[in-house]
């Protein structure tokens, strides 16, 4: 039996841009085994809904992670609608499901550029960020924030988008698309990065399933569950299906992600054309008391805030579960068998965002 | 940029922030900000970086990692705190556990505001930080001068009696 040997990789690793380390088993350069601790990042966020007032907690909620900060807002602000009962305005409903999809759009051109950076294929990597600047400016555009939007409140969005900035979205979309299914063929059709993919990191539909997995990791596998297809913002009336990938490796999985930029784009326009006339927000009075699970799909996979809250302004406990921490199990099953060189390859693949997983 | 003589090389650490700044920090790198052209490239190794770039609050856990990290990196080397985290705690300073701020761990030389911080701003911040590397670096090479004189000196004192 050859030695075995324990590689320290991260938290601070050039593949990385957040710490997580993970104590590598190799035997020679084959990966046997995994010990992922993580912590790094931990705030203590959770904690923070007993000195902010629930309206204020909207702040705190986006700034559990930059990538995809407007959703935890939604999150947020859908589950304390439930508790209080009210009814947002439907062209409310509209503009943040339009909002949210544009995160997904750049949290994806994000991730597939990172993704090339770990493959080594520099030029996709830079391409693939240079995309995702025109989605930045469309969010500079509309809400005034590039990462952070701030536009998500308790009954409602802050700010209205006029019809002809609508319009000039509708028109963006059409040659941002055309760019799009440029780089998603070289993801998909390239020989090289293929080689890298195909069959890395494999986890079947059953194991995904069992451990829990959430979004393309999951959907990389062959299980098709999207939670937008329940229906809420604007999901409901625009009609959605969900991505589906069976192979289970590292390819199958980027191919989720690839073909979900198509459809969120579709889901874009499909939401300008229907958009509905109307107020943005309503007046909220009164506290949240009661509980609810919220919860909303992010570019990861589905996060899930569960809000308590005792008839005061301050709630009396949130837990917030994000889709990293479910495919953590994932990603300890799919490293061993691998060679350490494609460590970072198949790290990457669940598309790790350490800030929303430690909170 | 007249005076940016040499290429500086970057070391980047997210801190426990949100990691809005992080992605802002790589923005900067890719094609729309392009500070590679200026000859600034991100690197992984603490040991061959001259500029710290680094973001979030710090936690409990990140202390000893962002010490380690300043302590890795050879002299002259220069502090920049991206984000109003990194530099007050900002929202997060109400944490249990956070320390709130890169100086409360290691010194500080430049402070970039924002939530989140725009490449711009990252970019100026990085401006202004490196006349302090030069500076540093002179001052450096200026005292290695005055102890190759002195022990010039000395050894000329010893041949002569």
């Amino acid at each position: 039996m050859p030695k075995r040997i324990v590689v320290p990789f991260g938290p601070q690793h050039p593949v990385l841009p957040e710490p997580i380390h993970l104590d590598l088993v190799l035997e020679d350069e084959k990966v046997v085994d995994v010990i992922p601790s993580i912590g790094y990042i931990h705030r203590g966020l959770e904690q923070l809904v007993q000195k902010r007032e629930y309206p204020e907690y909207v702040y705190v909620a986006e700034r559990i992670c930059g990538i995809c900060s407007f959703m935890h807002a939604l999150c947020y602000c859908q589950g304390i609608e439930h508790i209080m009962e009210i009814e947002v305005p439907d062209r409310a409903r509209y503009l943040r499901t339009i909002w949210s999809e544009l995160s997904r759009l750049h949290s994806h051109l994000l991730w597939l550029g990172l993704f090339a950076d770990s493959m080594g294929f520099e030029n996709l990597f830079m391409r693939a960020w240079q995309l995702r600047e025109s989605v930045l400016d469309i969010s500079e555009d509309t809400s005034g924030g590039r990462i952070i939007q701030s536009t998500c409140k308790v009954g409602g969005v802050r700010r209205d988008i006029e019809q002809g900035k609508l319009e000039e979205i509708h028109r963006v979309m059409d040659t941002f698309e055309e760019k799009c299914r440029g780089l998603g063929n070289v993801f998909l059709n390239d020989e090289t990065v293929k080689y890298r993919l195909q069959g890395l990191g494999v986890i079947s539909k059953d194991e995904a399933y069992t451990l829990g997995s959430a979004g393309p990791t999951l959907r990389g596998s062959g299980v098709a569950i999207d939670h937008r297809e329940t229906g809420y913002a604007a999901y409901g009336d625009l009609g959605f299906k969900p991505v589906v990938e069976t192979a289970g490796d590292c390819y199958a999985r980027c191919a989720v992600r690839v073909r979900e930029l198509y459809s969120s784009i579709d889901l874009i326009r499909r939401a300008i054309e229907e958009m509905p006339e109307g107020g943005i927000d309503v007046k909220v009075k009164g506290a949240p008391n009661g509980e609810y699970f919220s919860r909303v799909e992010q570019p990861r996979g589905e996060v899930v805030h569960y809000l308590l809250g005792d008839g005061t302004k301050h709630l009396v406990r949130a837990r917030i579960r994000t889709p990293t921490l479910a495919n953590v199990p994932a990603l300890v099953k799919m490293l061993p068998g691998a060679q350490l060189a494609d460590v970072p390859v198949v790290v990457l693949s669940i598309d790790p965002c350490i800030s929303c997983t430690e909170r | 940029m007249a005076f940016l003589k040499r290429s500086p090389w970057i070391l980047h650490y997210d801190a426990s922030s949100c990691n809005g700044c992080d992605i802002e920090v790589l923005a900067c790198l890719t094609p729309l900000y392009d500070v590679e052209r200026f000859g600034i490239i991100n690197t992984g190794n603490p040991k061959h970086a001259d500029v710290l770039l680094i973001t979030g609050g710090v936690n409990e856990q990140n202390r000893p990692v962002v010490k380690n990290l300043y302590e890795q990196m050879p002299e002259p080397k220069v502090v920049i705190a991206v984000g109003a985290c990194a530099a007050t705690g900002g929202i997060f300073r109400e944490c249990y556990n956070i320390v709130g701020g890169i100086d409360k761990v290691i010194p500080v030389d430049v402070y970039v505001p924002g939530c989140a911080a725009r490449p711009e701003q990252i970019i100026d911040g990085v401006v202004k930080a490196l006349s302090i590397l030069e500076e540093r670096r002179e001052r450096m090479t200026g005292e290695a001068q005055v102890q190759e004189e002195a022990r010039h000196d000395a050894a000329e004192a010893g041949e002569s009696r």
